[in-house]
């Protein structure tokens, strides 16, 4: 087990230098640079000059890379071109926030997903079963963008409530965090269960149809036995896959959400900084991110084997 | 003899969009206090249903329409088809266990064999987890499971087939059953285990004191097992009588086509014999006897009316116009 940890560790090497040749190189074909922006109106040969010297950008693409990844591999992100602040304090703030929302998606998305799922498995083919597969579909189909303003339309016209305005750090003061965080989690959460119920029902019908789910029975099991410990259970391995593929997702970044209600997360930082061109930062983010994802991929992984000793990996 | 298990004609119907097909059809029967009962017949007779009907377990499509199937313990008579849900979980495991022909899939492939043994007494009784262990050991032992304690702690997937049926039985019969049900036990597992298992099985309804149901498309288990025999075709009984008779005294012309179809070695030079044609698909059965059409010994009546199960010696009863006064026009 460990050396099969360590084996997919040493497989993230090629991985992301794979994903920084390509963000790097996607990068340089943007049109448009991080100068215009920076000079604005003031637009005069020798400033851009000076600042092609300054961010390096006159050396040859093959150095500028390999320049930028061995700093990279020293732990050092460089700064960025617009703000000269270091880049990489600024990404692990904005990662906790992200984060926190994140997890707080997950958890809002199960609570929703898992007992609406086996409900939706148990009652198959009836009407409840209907009811949850038809919302099930809005959540897989809906746009987040277009549920969230829905929600903050409804929220503020029927009910006049408002979440508070300006960033607050969960330990600064966790009530605040709270409810500026709590729309954004809703709306993903929802979002994302419509995927997890789907997966839930199925996965739990699948081993309802098994063979030893008789023999359980045939023990004198209650019906709560056998959905609970043992369909469930049996059924965890497709769920975990996906709602892995949905974390890493959302680890990443949600630009959007993050956008609509004003989260300084990863995906505002890394739009931002596309925005304008800022090369080191989102070479950086998406470095971070991809890092991230399969990292996420790995401790999936690894929870298979928990759920299921039949796995094994050496 | 006192019996533990008395089937009146249970009827069987698969639901199907237009309507519903009787797949059994008013089959009784009645099990003895520590006999063993077989239940012999082809694929698609019913009689794994008819099983499962005893156990309350069967789901949808199928339903039980009619009859009842009284159960005798030693405190009360029951009909299972009244109970209710939480009735009959008493009864599962506790005093009708069963176990089922794919010893690779009865099993839940993500606990341990001793888990997965304690639940069945976690069900039925109160015992610490420390007394069920020690009963989840002994019985591994009981079945002739070497290095028991280390079998406890490992998964299905790790053990051979006629183990998992050991296993199975163990699990069985851990509440100390007064009826087990076995449904093809032996058909998955290669021949030498086959005979090891049906010892076993002979072996612990003794010690067990034990009824047991065997189910099975197989005459040498019937020869090897039982005591009483129902002959299932087309989701009825056909014939119904002891062993020894069944085997010696032939009556009615399934039986003795798939007593001829048993192959014996040294006998190289014939083909095997089969009874020609198929079984009729449930659903479209004929008005008269079911067999007529694969019959050797048809009569013309046997078109027309569908023959009765009576009996035609003491303890022997079989359904065809042989032996029935009315078939001789």
């Amino acid at each position: 087990m460990r050396s099969y940890i360590i084996r997919r560790i040493l497989m993230l090497i090629p991985v992301l230098i794979g994903i920084s040749l390509c963000i790097f190189l996607i990068m340089q074909l943007i049109p448009g640079d991080v100068i215009s922006g920076l000079l604005g109106i003031e637009e005069n040969p020798e400033l851009r000059a000076q600042y092609v010297i300054k961010f390096g950008l006159d050396q040859p693409l093959p150095k500028r890379y390999i320049d930028w990844i061995t700093n990279v591999l020293k732990g050092d992100f460089g700064t960025s071109f617009r703000t000269d602040k270091e880049i990489f304090p600024e990404m692990m703030s904005r990662f906790k926030i992200t984060f926190q929302l994140t997890i707080m998606a997950a958890m809002i998305s199960w609570i929703i997903a898992i007992p609406l799922g086996i409900i939706s498995a148990l009652k198959r083919n009836t009407w409840v079963d209907a009811v949850v597969r038809f919302i099930a579909l809005l959540g897989v189909s809906v746009p987040n963008f277009a549920f969230a303003t829905l929600l903050i339309l409804f929220l503020s016209l029927k009910f006049q409530y408002y979440p508070p305005v300006g960033y607050v750090g969960f330990f600064e003061n966790a009530k605040v965090n709270l409810q500026i965080m709590i729309l954004p989690a809703i709306v993903l959460g929802t979002i994302m269960s419509g995927s997890v119920m789907r997966m839930t029902r199925s996965s739990v019908l699948e081993v309802l149809r098994q063979d030893f789910i008789k023999t359980i029975r045939a023990k004198g099991a209650s019906e709560r036995v056998v959905i609970f410990v043992h369909a469930l259970r049996n059924g965890l391995i497709p769920i975990i896959t996906l709602i892995g593929m949905q974390i890493g997702g959302l680890l990443g970044g949600t630009v959007i959400t993050e956008q609509i209600f004003s989260i300084p997360g990863l995906g505002q930082m890394v739009l931002t900084a596309i925005n304008q061109r800022d090369y080191p930062v989102v070479q950086g983010c998406i470095l971070f991110i991809a890092f991230i994802y399969v990292m996420v991929n790995l401790i999936v992984d690894i929870l298979y084997t928990y759920v299921d000793p039949r796995i094994t990996y050496k | 003899m006192e019996n533990i298990l008395e089937v009146k004609n249970l009827n069987i119907d698969l639901i199907t969009e237009k309507g519903n097909k009787k797949l059994i059809d008013n089959v009784s029967f009645n099990v003895g206090k520590k006999q063993s009962y077989g239940i012999v017949g082809e694929s698609g007779c019913g009689k794994s249903i008819t099983a499962l009907a005893v156990m309350q377990l069967l789901s949808f499509p199928l339903k039980t329409s009619g009859g009842e199937i009284n159960f005798h313990s030693e405190k009360e008579s029951v009909n299972i088809l009244s109970l209710k849900k939480n009735e009959i979980r008493k009864i599962r495991g506790k005093e009708i266990s069963m176990i089922f022909q794919e010893p690779m899939t009865a099993l839940d492939p993500i606990f341990t064999i001793e888990r997965q043994i304690i639940e069945a007494l976690k069900f039925h009784t109160d015992l610490n987890k420390k007394d069920m262990s020690d009963m989840a050991l002994q019985m591994l032992k009981k079945v002739g499971i070497p290095r028991a304690e280390e079998i406890l702690k490992e998964y299905p997937h790790q053990l051979s087939g006629g183990m998992l049926q050991r296993i199975m039985i163990a699990i069985a019969l851990i509440c100390k059953p007064k009826l087990l049900i076995a449904d093809e036990p032996t058909t998955a597992l290669d021949v030498t285990i086959q005979a090891q298992i049906l010892d076993l099985m002979n072996e612990l309804k003794t010690s067990f004191d034990t009824s047991i149901i065997m189910i099975t498309h197989d005459l040498g288990v019937i020869a090897e097992t039982c005591e009483k025999v129902a002959v299932f075709y087309a989701g009825q009984i056909v014939e119904e009588t002891d062993v020894v008779t069944l085997f010696h005294n032939t009556a009615h012309p399934y039986t003795s086509g798939l007593l001829k179809a048993v192959t014996s070695l040294g006998d190289k030079s014939k083909n095997l014999f089969t009874i020609p044609g198929m079984v009729p698909a449930g659903g479209h059965m004929p008005k008269g006897c079911r067999f007529e059409e694969r019959c050797n010994k048809k009569m013309k009546i046997c078109k027309d009316k569908s023959p009765e199960l009576i009996e035609i010696a003491d303890g022997h009863k079989c359904r065809c116009w042989l032996y029935a006064e009315s078939g001789d026009n």
